[in-house]
């Protein structure tokens, strides 16, 4: 009798804890592991400005993953992202060359994402549509408005954009960061605090646990469901505009493929794709994570950039292991 | 106590689904301060009732008065925000927030609209002492076992101030302790004048805890009673509407056999860890073996293992004295002739989305393999045979088989496997959740089958239907098998005596 | 059932060929040159067919309950394989028999992480749709690799009496529907779709079939990347077969197989097929920018999910889902 209950108690004590933070910690090491790859191998690379960096050039796809991580935490997806960073992109660009005011083309860009992430979530939640479907229209929606304003690039050169695209701060120990990077980490910390600290937030995680406890239990999961769609459309609209920040353009084929970095991101991070299990935290450290194979190929010099494609979707692949086994660990209890 | 004026009262209530009548005309009403049972057999309409008081049904006809006032609720939200709180037999909590967020979220303490943790654990860790429960509030709640997540939903219910508790099945995965525990806070909650409407299907529980008694049957109200002046035999007669002639049919049979020495089937230091210790069985043909015990002492672990549908981590399992190809899965035990009815037919029995025709003859298909389809002819033969023969109602080869109610699914997989023609047939809670009628007649199959020479092995949670079925039984604790008994002393008594008994080392008694 | 949820797509496609007849009356005319058939709707069929037969293979493993969306960076890896080999060697018969084995291989990968290591499948393709294209460009150096091969042009741009890529994709069309209806296939497979674990317990190999289905998608993307590239004499790692895997779930939603599972419409894929490759052509005829095609596409998909929706929505709402009426009846 001992003989068998005794591993079960043991496995249940060593798994209970830290099993919700096993893949955000498994994330971080892996991202120390990088960096202390790159650091090792390079020269140079591990300066504060490297790290600043990887914020600087990532800042909207944190924004991205952000937004990606609500949604993924209530168990659903969204396709659209990359599409409505690219019409984001577009948007600022057309209004600005149209002579709006900088102010009025982010209002304008800002609410156009939210609409469309509105107009998704009334699908999912009231159509029933699946959120791979409904975020696949809204995808197809979004890339092809990009093209009805035009089929070029246009660039920007509204003074405002300009001078928060190439204005720094001056952090101590000589390390600059753009606005971009604070836009980003104000965003990351709003989204902690309501995550965790809202009701709103914890029915978020109470959706993706069993959407069918949560509406018997009396929470208001139809305006999280859509809530998180239109989190999502903002945060996709506030990262193009870094984008545009990042780019000074707008373009129709800007961003493609982005949505798989920010899925990839969130996945990386540790946040559990049936949902209901993961932190924005996790997300930042992904795109971290993310960011530095990027800078080791770029210092490589030699290595093609593709190989950054193949070793994403290794990195991916290593962590959906790691959630089998959390899932399994979790069962065997 | 019936002199107060109700505090629910429903009138006249009409429920449709497409093509279903639910509920016709049916009253009800709820007092104050007293456990009321609502009784009937499956689709009898008792879950549409409460479902149609808290606004998960809209109603196509009738009326619901809450305090006298009339009340329509367009959904459970809202129920319970008017003192209406229901606890489902399946928990109905997300396993995957903390104990105190399952409690009190969506009316949790906040300090400055922000969640004030420590405040919500204090006041959940207060609601579950007045449970008897001293789990931490801050642990997830999927590390507790099922028993505890039921009381931590009746906790959330509570937690409103409700007036009105509605308990759907909370006691079918409970033993025996917890059952008790659940009556000793529903007692509670009683004095302290909630109106209790509790709905269960052991009739034991009805005179245990219940003050008064509505049943229900096919839709339709048959009366309401005070459970002291309702005799079992009136509160049985009353839900099923019919005599109950067909239990008797399945009388206990003695020791009759004893003919074939060789077993057909022999498990050998069979085990999981986690699931059941290592234990010898034996099966012999046209013999029924029942398994007794508690839910959770390994019932329906062990025949898993011998399914092969989880791997065994030690022993192994013989058919006709040949060992079963290990790690062969269900194939290599379907191979040789042993067939399982899982006990969650929705989950691991039928594929719902199919016509009753395609799950009868899906075990044979898969034995065939997909390239040698089973001739239409032979497939519609089978099926007419089995559709007559169990009375599976709609008699309708081609009706979706999750139209259909639980006995009759229940009965569709049973047809399943006696098309396969099994030599062991290992069912697994077959009677579960299902009506009396449908009850006695797979357990009148049970016995023919035995009778024709087909091996059973039959697991039930009812040790009465195990005792009455069986031939042998194999007594279960604590994921342990402590004992084999046949003959005189397979009794309820000693049964009941073996499974409450504190030592493990009881030696085989045949 | 199932002739009600094949009815919208079915006009739909009427709608827009009548659109275009009414746009350029001589859509519809086809004219015989040369023992080679040609005109409008042939175009649409050719165009069509990459697509079609990635939809095909996409249908059999959303019966499942699966997903794959890897059946682009596939396609590409096929393309690339075959057109290195040729440019190599000259060998177009080897080159194809190595793309369609590399292929089967990816196929059996895909299926080795939905059916054995039990990943989401919607997870499980996603490393292969991030890494494919690496993959690809792996091979063909980052550049666009062109061959001349008459053999190999055929795939794609040959004809006999009809162009070849539309015969190829009729044949595994029909070959699909015989295999899975005059067999128990089309039956397990969807066994497997609506409830894997009673399959398995009911001795079915859940496990070969949703492995098979990998397979035969992988495969139905190897030659469709053939045929993308034979048609262009390129491979192009980049944008060969970019966003088909859309393109093709589109297909199959729209032909009514639910992502969920279980039953599934090979008809209704063919006409989702078309209406998506019709609507190309459609705005190609009218003259919008093609890049603006997208944005009907959107239309398209919120249409069909409006027109289901009175279907499903009050399905799902008020609980007359066979499963829920049954649960309520039962208590």
């Amino acid at each position: 009798m001992t003989a068998l209950t005794q591993p079960r108690f043991l496995s249940r004590v060593q798994s209970r804890v830290p099993s919700r933070f096993l893949p955000v910690i498994a994330t971080f090491v892996v991202f120390v592991l990088t960096f202390g790859a790159g650091a090792v191998r390079y020269e140079g690379f591990a300066s504060g400005q490297v790290i600043a960096n990887l914020f600087i050039d990532n800042a909207f796809l944190i924004v991205l993953a952000v937004g990606m991580t609500f949604v993924i935490l209530t168990g659903g997806i969204d396709l659209s992202v990359g599409a409505v960073v690219a019409l984001s992109t577009m948007i600022a660009a057309a209004t600005l060359e149209a002579g709006w005011p900088a102010w009025l083309a982010v209002l304008a860009v800002l609410a156009s994402g939210s609409t469309l992430g509105l107009g998704m979530g009334l699908m999912i939640h009231k159509l029933r549509v699946q959120p791979f479907i409904a975020t696949l229209a809204g995808m197809f929606l979004a890339r092809g408005l990009c093209f009805v304003i035009s089929i070029d690039s246009i660039s920007i050169k509204d003074p405002a954009f300009r001078t928060i695209a190439t204005e720094t701060v001056m952090l101590p120990g000589k390390v600059a960061i753009t606005y971009s990077v604070l836009i980003a980490l104000a965003v990351v910390a709003v989204a902690a605090y309501v995550l965790h600290l809202t009701r709103f937030g914890r029915t978020v995680y109470a959706v993706g646990g069993s959407e069918s406890s949560a509406r018997l239990m009396g929470l208001a999961t139809g305006r999280v469901t859509v809530g998180v769609y239109v989190i999502s459309g903002f945060c996709s609209a506030l990262a193009g505009l870094l984008f545009s920040f990042y780019m000074l353009s707008g373009y129709g084929l800007h961003a493609v493929g982005m949505e798989l970095d920010a899925i990839a991101a969130v996945v990386v991070g540790g946040t559990l794709l049936a949902g209901g299990m993961g932190y924005v935290g996790g997300s930042v450290v992904g795109v971290l994570v993310l960011g530095t194979v990027q800078t080791i190929i770029s210092f490589e010099g030699t290595l093609s950039s593709w190989w950054t494609r193949i070793v994403i979707g290794v990195l991916l692949l290593a962590f959906i292991a790691l959630q089998r086994l959390i899932l399994y660990r979790q069962r065997d209890l | 106590m019936t002199e107060s004026p109700p505090l629910v009262d429903m009138r006249g209530i009409h429920v449709e689904f497409p093509g279903v009548k639910a509920l016709e005309d049916v009253d009800f009403r709820l007092f104050p301060g007293e456990v009321h049972a609502l009784m009937g057999e499956n689709g009898a309409g008792k879950s549409t009732l409460i479902k149609a008081l808290t606004g998960v049904h809209p109603l196509e006809a009738g009326e619901i008065h809450l305090d006298g006032a009339p009340v329509s609720f367009p959904g459970p939200a809202q129920a319970q925000a008017a003192g209406i709180s229901t606890v489902y037999q399946e928990v109905n909590l997300c396993t995957n927030l903390s104990v105190a967020e399952n409690i009190l979220l969506g009316r949790e303490p906040r300090r400055f609209g922000v969640i004030d943790g420590r405040t919500m654990r204090a006041r959940a860790a207060t609601l579950l002492a007045r449970m008897g429960l001293t789990i931490d509030p801050g642990s997830a709640l999927g590390s507790h076992p099922i028993a505890v997540q039921q009381l931590v939903a009746i906790a959330r219910a509570v937690a409103v101030d409700a007036r009105v508790l509605i308990l759907d099945e909370p006691t079918s995965s409970l033993d025996t302790d917890e059952v008790a525990e659940l009556f000793r806070i529903i007692r509670v909650l009683r004095a302290e004048g909630v109106a209790v409407l509790f709905v269960t299907h052991f009739i034991e529980q009805v005179y245990e805890i219940s003050d008064r008694v509505t049943v229900l049957r096919n839709g339709k109200l048959v009366g309401e009673y005070a459970t002291s002046a309702l005799s079992r035999i009136d509160l049985v007669s009353a839900m099923i509407g019919r005599e109950l002639g067909v239990l008797e049919e399945v009388e206990r049979r003695s020791e009759r056999r004893s003919a074939d020495p060789a077993p057909l089937l022999r498990a050998e230091g069979l085990g999981r860890a986690g699931a059941i210790a290592p234990f010898d069985l034996e099966i012999h043909a046209g013999e029924v073996v029942g398994l007794a015990g508690l839910l959770g002492s390994g019932r329906t672990e062990l025949a898993r293992l011998l399914f092969g549908a989880d791997r065994a981590d030690t022993g192994r399992v013989l058919m006709d004295g040949e060992p079963l190809r290990q790690r062969g899965g269900p194939r290599a035990a379907l191979a040789k002739g042993i067939a399982f009815s899982s006990e969650d037919r929705k989950a691991d029995g039928l594929v719902a989305d199919l016509t009753v025709r395609d799950n009868m003859i899906l075990a044979m298909q898969a034995a065939r393999g997909w390239a040698r389809q089973v001739p239409r002819r032979t497939a519609d033969e089978l099926v007419e045979k089995y559709l007559t023969e169990l009375d599976i109602r709609p008699a309708n080869p081609d009706a979706v088989v999750g139209t259909l109610s639980g006995g009759n699914q229940q009965k569709v997989l049973l047809a399943r496997w006696l098309i396969t023609r099994p030599r062991l047939l290992i069912l697994d809670e077959p009677t579960r959740g299902i009506d009396v009628g449908a009850k006695a007649h797979i357990q009148k199959v049970v016995a023919d089958l035995a009778a024709d020479g087909m091996a059973v092995l039959f697991i039930s949670a009812e040790l009465e239907e195990v005792v009455r079925i069986s031939d042998r039984i194999v007594v279960l604790r604590d994921r342990h098998k402590i004992a084999e008994l046949s003959g005189s002393a397979a009794g309820v008594d000693e049964v009941m005596e073996l499974i409450a008994s504190g030592s493990t080392k009881v030696e085989a008694l045949s | 059932m199932t002739r009600t949820r094949l009815l919208w797509p079915a006009l739909a496609l009427v709608a827009l060929l009548l659109l275009n007849l009414i746009v350029e009356p001589s859509f519809f005319e086809l004219r015989l040159q040369d023992g080679h058939l040609f005109g409008s709707l042939v175009d649409i069929l050719r165009n069509g067919a990459p697509t079609l037969l990635i939809a095909l293979g996409m249908t059999l493993v959303i019966a499942t309950r699966g997903i794959d969306l890897s059946v682009g960076a596939v396609a590409a890896i096929a393309g690339a394989v075959t057109c290195t080999y040729i440019a190599s060697t000259g060998d177009a018969l080897t080159a194809m028999a190595l793309a369609l084995g590399v292929c089967v291989v990816l196929g059996l990968w895909n299926g080795f992480l939905v059916a054995v290591l039990g990943i989401q499948p919607i997870i499980a393709t996603l490393v292969l749709m991030t890494a494919g294209r690496g993959i690809a460009m792996l091979l063909t150096e980052g550049q666009i690799v062109t061959v001349d091969n008459p053999l190999f042009r055929q795939v794609g741009a040959g004809f006999l009496f009809l162009p070849i890529a539309i015969l190829i994709s009729l044949a595994a069309l029909v070959a699909v529907a015989l295999v899975t209806r005059r067999t128990a296939l089309g039956m397990l497979i969807e066994s497997v779709g609506v409830n894997p674990e009673a399959s398995r317990l009911a001795g079915v190999r859940s496990r070969t079939i949703i492995w098979t289905v990998y397979v035969f998608a992988a495969l139905c993307s190897g030659v469709a990347g053939l045929m993308i590239s034979s048609n262009v004499s390129a491979a192009d790692a980049n944008s060969a077969g970019l966003w088909i895997e859309m393109d093709a779930i589109l297909a199959v939603v729209i032909g009514g197989t639910l992502l969920t599972g279980g039953r599934y419409s090979l008809t209704g894929t063919l006409l989702g097929a078309l209406t998506i490759q019709t609507l190309t052509t459609t705005v190609y005829t009218i003259g919008v920018p093609p890049e603006v095609t997208l944005v009907f596409k959107a239309g398209v998909v919120i249409i069909v999910c409006l027109l289901q929706a009175p279907r499903v929505a009050p399905a799902l709402t008020r609980a007359p889902q066979p499963r829920q009426v049954e649960e309520a009846m039962a208590r």
